[in-house]
């Protein structure tokens, strides 16, 4: 079997590379479509200030951009060389939706995204406009198709194991597409990147407003940005409700994991909004509960009962012990392949195949495992406790923060007061950074709760990975680290100088600084000047 | 439904046409990141080179990611396999590839040469590491990679990094990598002119001699090597286990296609015609009929690579029972079966649109074009 420390550095390794992805991911799926509404007032309007809008809030897109697109590539790859086992056993089913996303949404987005930048004087403005919205489209779907990927690993439905290749195969296409996790995940995760990318332009337009300066650009900005990040928290946050639905039906150890429920209460289950879970004991301390909320919540219902992990043990040692005898019996059949009795009986167990090889940890020939292993392999089942518990909590806690932001933003901008409410504008400023927290809280939270597999209930995470040496994964992952770092750091550093420089960086002569000839550049091409009236 | 064993040949092909695509679209860009340092003397120029490709490298990078993710939905042991056997090679590719959406985006946005000069080398890196690696690996395929799988069908790798770097393998890769200059070069005499152009005029009929000249020696090199063949029945048609076959190492073995099938030696053929035409396109000061000319040579040779080795797509070298196969390497049929019908609508839609975009962006990029728009271009 695969060494455990190959194992935890794949593990590392890829936990790394999504963590830097999904740190670009959800500003560009958010900015996209904020893109789209101010060129769409641009459009309407005719108004020159919307044009400048779009055109520099669509600088730092690219800036953002350009490291989504560097680090997506390690992601279409990286399930190849290090995650081969996984890519042969389920590539049958998971390859697809990749697939599919570069067919259908990445090549739509990144040529548009090219034309967005480069069509503005080739194009009409209808023509750019429709740019922009593919752009946006593109993107979005490039999500949906991601997700579905990933809500397979998470709920793997329309599918089923081959014993002459040795792995899932699909059954059903349509299963796969509209699986029920996927499409919460869905919606939740663009709304979280809708609200990222609204908090990021909220944030630097209150910057300017604190220093008085582009103020018009700056208020008009901050309008949009409340309106559309407003809907995106309460969709956030009422699409989390389906997330963790469907999560409390398919993935029973994550929501037990994710609430510290040790043990099975009578329905409906009492929520814990606070504590400190203890592992070694099985108790949470000083929990404060609120009672029949999660049992609600979790499964829509007042008698139906969420299991907590005490019950789930006995039911995960019960289906290890069949998954043994699948174990075997595929075995068995990989040598006498045409054997119909053979094959009849392992059908019989074989939804437990997994949990049999759960225990290929601990021996490599599971018919020969103690019940000591058996028991690590039960408590493996169960995804560490405090982790989830507090990964959960904070990203709750945060978009409570930024709904609680959005709301007043959004008040005090239909009532035009909020230049004047400095304590708003400043904690727009330094709230820019939460939404990001809460998107690796949640990510953390749905990819490490699915552990110990990397596809529910079918494939053990210490089996999916490559047969690579140790050494050979901390040189990688040391690479990963370094390059991404560098580029992070001149991303960041380019970020923060065109925010700082704002919208005068468009050359227009009409905003900060530029009329004072402190502009660093000499104006080449100053589009048609704008008059205080047009703005 | 359409036949599995039809269908694991489309598949084939069209891993091909994603390769193409990708060599085609993504080449010309890699070409003319390999070329920025050369031909472009001073930051203007250098600019004007950039900004030729600047509104359509994302979306040609694309098909470089869809060629994988093709591969991982239709073929998920040779992505499984091959990924993992070429680790080193990959995060070589991957690493370098860093670079180059970050230079496009980054290099302009300061004005500090030092600045601006480290991006271009990065984005050279970016262009010039995977056009060589790819090769590389290529012609480590042909010859048979050292791996296998076990009973549950895990993969492993029992080569070293070092000796990807054979004789034939480096061939492959100066061939993989003039022939993209080669390509790149040919684009750039269709977007710029004057002193620039009269540059890339000399690259592309360098490189192309060379990729030719490659070419050939690597068609003699082929000849001489032992191909493989499948020893036992197999039935196209069906699911299959990639152990039951067995393989052996034949001297003239990947002849044998073109000896059984004459007709595709008109393959090769199509490869150097596509040179020749290339080499005096450039050289009457035609950009477009040499860029068709590379095109043809690209097609002549991935597809002669193809052929050689057909039925087989990764020959084990250690363990040729192990070799996959397009009768074994593939997905289930339903799976085949959807992808196809995904490529086969989405593939012309992709093409529509991106030719729309170069439509758009057409004609030739200057100096002056690029001092009049600092602040748009890259």
């Amino acid at each position: 079997m695969i060494e455990d420390s190959v194992v935890h550095l794949s593990r590392l390794q890829f936990a790394a590379t999504a963590f830097y992805h999904f740190l670009f991911v959800p500003l560009t799926l958010g900015m996209s479509f904020l893109l789209a509404i101010m060129e769409t007032v641009y459009v309407m309007t005719g108004k020159q200030v919307y044009r400048d809008m779009t055109k520099f809030w669509g600088k730092l897109f690219g800036i953002n951009f350009a490291l989504g697109v560097t680090t997506g590539l390690t992601m279409e790859f990286q399930f190849g060389t290090n995650w081969a086992y996984y890519s042969h056993y389920v590539g049958d089913i998971f390859g697809a939706p990749l697939a599919i996303e570069g067919l259908v949404a990445f090549f739509l987005e990144s040529t548009m995204v090219g034309l967005f930048f480069f069509g503005w004087d080739r194009l009409s403005k209808v023509g750019h406009l429709a740019v922009t919205y593919l752009t946006a489209i593109g993107s979005n779907l490039s999500a949906v198709l991601i997700l579905i990927a990933n809500g397979w690993m998470q709920n793997p439905i329309g599918a089923e194991f081959n014993p002459v290749t040795m792995r899932m195969e699909m059954t059903s296409f349509f299963d796969l597409v509209f699986n029920p996790v996927a499409q919460a995940k869905f919606v939740h995760t663009i709304s979280a990147g809708y609200v990222t990318g609204s908090a990021f332009v909220l944030g630097i337009s209150a910057w300017y407003l604190l220093k008085g300066r582009d103020v018009e650009f700056a208020r008009r900005s901050f309008r949009i940005a409340a309106a559309f990040g407003l809907a995106s928290a309460l969709s956030v946050i009422v699409l989390g409700d389906e997330s963790g639905y469907t999560a409390a039906e398919t993935q029973e150890t994550k929501m037990a994991a994710m609430e510290a429920m040790w043990k099975t209460e009578p329905a409906p289950a009492s929520l814990t909004v606070f504590g400190f879970p203890d592992e070694k004991n099985r108790t949470t301390h000083m929990e404060i509960k609120i009672p029949y909320v999660l049992g609600l919540i979790g499964t829509r219902s007042t008698d139906k009962v969420i299991p907590g992990i005490d019950e789930l043990e006995k039911r995960i040692a019960h289906r290890i012990d069949t998954g043994v005898i699948a174990v075997k019996k595929l075995e068995e059949l990989r040598r006498d392949p045409h054997n119909a009795n053979l094959l009849a009986e392992f059908n019989k167990v074989k939804a437990d195949l997994g949990y049999g090889l759960l225990l290929k940890r601990y021996s490599a020939d599971v018919s020969q495992a103690t019940p000591e292993m058996k028991a690590k392999a039960v408590d493996d089942a169960i995804p560490a406790v405090a982790p989830l518990f507090w990964g959960f909590r904070v990203m709750v806690g945060l978009s409570i923060c930024f709904l609680a932001l959005f709301v007043l933003s959004f008040y005090f901008a239909a009532r035009n007061s909020f230049i004047h409410r400095k304590w708003l504008l400043k904690w727009a400023v330094w709230g820019i950074p939460l939404p990001w927290i809460a998107c690796e809280m949640g990510w953390f939270v749905a990819e490490y709760g699915r552990q110990p597999w990397t596809i529910h209930g079918v494939l053990p995470t210490a089996m999916s990975t490559s047969t690579l040496s140790a050494g050979s994964l901390w040189f990688s992952l040391s690479g990963f680290v370094l390059f991404y770092t560098i580029l992070l750091i001149a991303e960041l550093f380019l970020m923060f100088k065109y925010a700082r420089l704002g919208p005068s960086s468009l050359g227009t002569g009409n905003y900060h600084d530029e009329h004072n000839a402190g502009s660093t550049a000499p104006l080449k091409s100053p589009a048609a000047p704008v008059s205080a009236k047009e703005i | 439904m359409i036949d599995y064993e039809v269908l694991k040949v489309i598949w084939w092909l069209l891993v091909g046409v994603l390769l193409l695509g990708f060599a085609v679209m993504d080449g010309h860009d890699m070409g003319v990141g390999t070329l920025l340092p050369f031909v472009g003397r001073n930051d203007d120029e250098r600019r004007v080179v950039i900004n030729t490709v600047g509104p359509h490298w994302d979306g040609n990078q694309v098909w470089f990611i869809t060629a994988g993710g093709a591969i991982f939905a239709a073929w998920p042991l040779v992505y499984a396999a091959a990924f993992s056997g070429f680790y080193f090679a990959m995060l070589a590719v991957l690493w370098a590839l860093f670079f180059r959406p970050v230079g496009f985006d980054y290099r302009s946005k300061m004005p500090s040469p030092t600045w601006r000069k480290a991006w271009d080398w990065g984005i050279f890196t970016g262009s010039m590491v995977p056009a060589l690696v790819f090769g590389v690996a290529f012609g480590n395929v042909i010859q048979g990679v050292p791996f296998h799988f076990d009973e549950i069908m895990m993969t492993y790798y029992t080569g070293s990094f070092w000796a990807l770097f054979n004789p034939f393998a480096l061939v492959c890769g100066v061939v993989s990598l003039s022939m993209l200059v080669a390509h790149g070069a040919n684009y750039l005499a269709i977007r710029t002119e004057g002193p620039i152009f009269e540059r890339v005029r000399k690259a592309s009929l360098g490189a192309m001699s060379i990729t030719l000249i490659g070419f050939a020696i690597g068609g003699v090199m082929v000849a001489k090597m032992p191909g493989y063949v499948i020893t036992s029945p197999v039935e196209p048609g069906a699911a299959l286990n990639v152990l039951a076959k067995t393989v052996t190492q034949q001297p003239g073995a990947w002849l044998a296609n073109y000896k059984a099938m004459p007709l595709t030696m008109l393959i090769p053929a199509i490869g150097f015609i596509g040179g020749l035409i290339s080499l005096i396109a450039i050289a009457r000061r035609n950009g477009t009929a040499a860029f068709i000319g590379s095109v043809l040579t690209e097609l002549g040779v991935i597809f002669t690579a193809g052929i050689s080795i057909f039925p087989f797509v990764l020959p084990s070298s250690s363990v040729p029972n192990s070799s996959l196969t397009v009768w074994d390497c593939v997905s289930s049929h339903r799976t085949l079966g959807i992808m196809f019908w995904v490529a086969l609508i989405m593939t012309p839609i992709i093409i529509a649109y991106t030719s729309w975009a170069y439509r758009v962006m057409r004609g030739k990029v200057t100096v002056e074009h690029i001092r009049a728009n600092d602040r748009g271009s890259y």
